[in-house]
């Protein structure tokens, strides 16, 4: 599984931090990114879907299912 | 929903005797105290009802309407944000508003980047030991007694030590801090009360300008008085409206969802139960509390006129964004009016959508957390208070302002 954060939707709720703080990054304005190119590691598989689920912009673009 | 015919004054009409379709009070007591099952029939029956009370306005029930008129900044605008209409007389004391809340793009835009990096996560980790400290001195204070006003004694006290911080101005100003908020927006209807507060607000801040002017400390209005954008000063007028906002909204709306929280928990014994043998879930929880009571409604102008899921708005019409009809709404949440502690998918918008997203959000959820963490620590059985009456306020900010319990 591959995602990317749609940083024009992306309006800081910091809910996929919150969720998965190994993958997710966040900056002091708010706006997340995924770690390294967006692949997901097998461990964090369902909690990166979670996170997926949780975002109230639809900000989290999954690549690759 | 029955009609009557007779409704004259705006706020006077007993629950039961109003067709919400047409004529919603929003601060009907009725409503204030469990408006969930109103939202419920508003959207089946008129999911976007107009109502000429408080100034006019209309009120969007469905999780999809509400995000869609919080997104769609170009016919909605922020310029005017209060539920209630804010009355002046004279020059406006906010000659910029309340930036950002208050503001559109592209002011918005460089407002809130002023104002984000105070609520990051790196700054909330740092306040949320303060706060912890806290929270166990409050519950220290009224443990031996085995009883308590959540409301009162503890959620109250708690926001407005941490935003008084962050403002850089005394800790032992908290209940005036409290009292001018509650004046603003839980007596936005007296409007004399709404200026008291608003005049208190406005000259403390003025006088805090100065001294941060002639004496910067390290603080959010420090800084906004020595910060240029695009190669000018702040003006004053944004300053004062950026700090005002901070006290605003930063105080009454946290204190509502750590009171609802308690609330819940103490009227709902296996939930609390479930809290405490298992702690692992309180993220969740949290979110779920969060969505189940969301405490904020904001407001927006319509910019010109537009049909919107089939209503005729104008321009200059009043829309309020209710989150708390949003988070119920059952089409995305099943068992949408349960709180299911562990709910996994809760794309809740309890802070708001698109780009005015609550700022403090950070803040305020680790507040949330740590209260009810701490409360559970030290007071892991607790039920309201036999004859004790649970008050609830409601307008802008929804949430108790008083729960007798008992432990």
């Amino acid at each position: 599984m591959k995602v990317r954060i749609d940083t024009d939707k992306c309006q800081g709720h910091s809910r996929c931090y919150s969720l998965v703080p190994e993958f997710f990054s966040v900056d002091d304005y708010g706006t997340s990114s995924v770690a390294g190119d967006g692949t997901v590691p097998d461990s964090l598989l369902s909690r990166v879907r979670l996170a997926v689920s949780n975002c109230p912009e639809f900000a989290i673009v999954v690549v690759e299912e | 929903m029955t009609m009557t015919p007779e409704h004259t004054a705006a706020g006077t009409i007993e629950a039961g005797t109003i067709d919400w379709t047409t004529d919603y009070d929003v601060l009907d007591a009725e409503f204030v105290a469990n408006p969930y099952p109103f939202f419920d029939d508003l959207r089946q029956q008129c999911p976007v009802p107009h109502s000429n009370r408080w100034g006019g306005s209309w009120m969007p029930t469905t999780y999809a309407d509400v995000s869609a008129v919080a997104h769609d900044i170009g016919h909605f605008s922020s310029q005017e944000v209060g539920v209630i209409p804010t009355q002046v007389d004279g020059d406006d004391p906010f000659p910029a508003g309340l930036p950002p809340i208050s503001s559109d793009p592209p002011e918005h835009t460089w407002a809130r980047r002023l104002l984000l990096p105070w609520f990051s996560h790196h700054r909330v980790e740092y306040y949320e030991t303060v706060t912890r400290d806290l929270c166990r001195r409050l519950i220290q204070g009224f443990v031996e007694d085995g009883r308590a006003d959540a409301a009162v004694d503890y959620a109250q006290q708690i926001p407005v030590r941490i935003i008084a911080q962050i403002l850089g101005v005394p800790l032992g100003m908290a209940d005036d801090f409290t009292g001018w908020v509650r004046d603003v927006l839980e007596f936005a209807h007296e409007k004399e009360r709404q200026a008291r507060g608003r005049d208190h607000i406005v000259a403390f801040f003025v006088n805090a300008l100065e001294e941060r002017r002639l004496d910067p400390k390290d603080d959010l209005i420090s800084e906004l008085l020595h910060t240029e954008v695009e190669g000018a000063p702040v003006p004053d007028g944004h300053v004062l409206g950026i700090a005002a906002l901070t006290l605003i909204a930063g105080v009454d709306t946290t204190w509502s969802g750590i009171g609802s929280a308690l609330w819940h928990l103490a009227t709902h014994a296996e939930d609390r139960r479930r809290l405490v043998a298992e702690p692992e879930l309180m993220p969740f929880a949290i979110e779920e509390l969060l969505r189940a009571y969301s405490p904020v409604t904001m407001a927006r102008i319509v910019t010109e006129d537009v049909e919107f899921a089939g209503c005729p708005m104008h321009a200059g019409d009043k829309v309020l964004l209710s989150f708390p009809a949003a988070n119920r709404d059952p089409s995305v949440f099943p068992d949408a009016d349960k709180v299911i502690i562990d709910r996994q998918q809760n794309r809740h918008v309890a802070f708001g959508v698109g780009i005015h997203r609550c700022a403090g959000s950070n803040l305020a959820r680790m507040e949330l957390r740590v209260a009810v963490e701490e409360w559970l620590a030290r007071i892991p059985e607790f039920e309201l208070e036999e004859g004790g009456e649970v008050t609830w306020a409601g307008g802008q900010v929804r949430g108790p302002r008083s729960i007798p319990v008992v432990f």
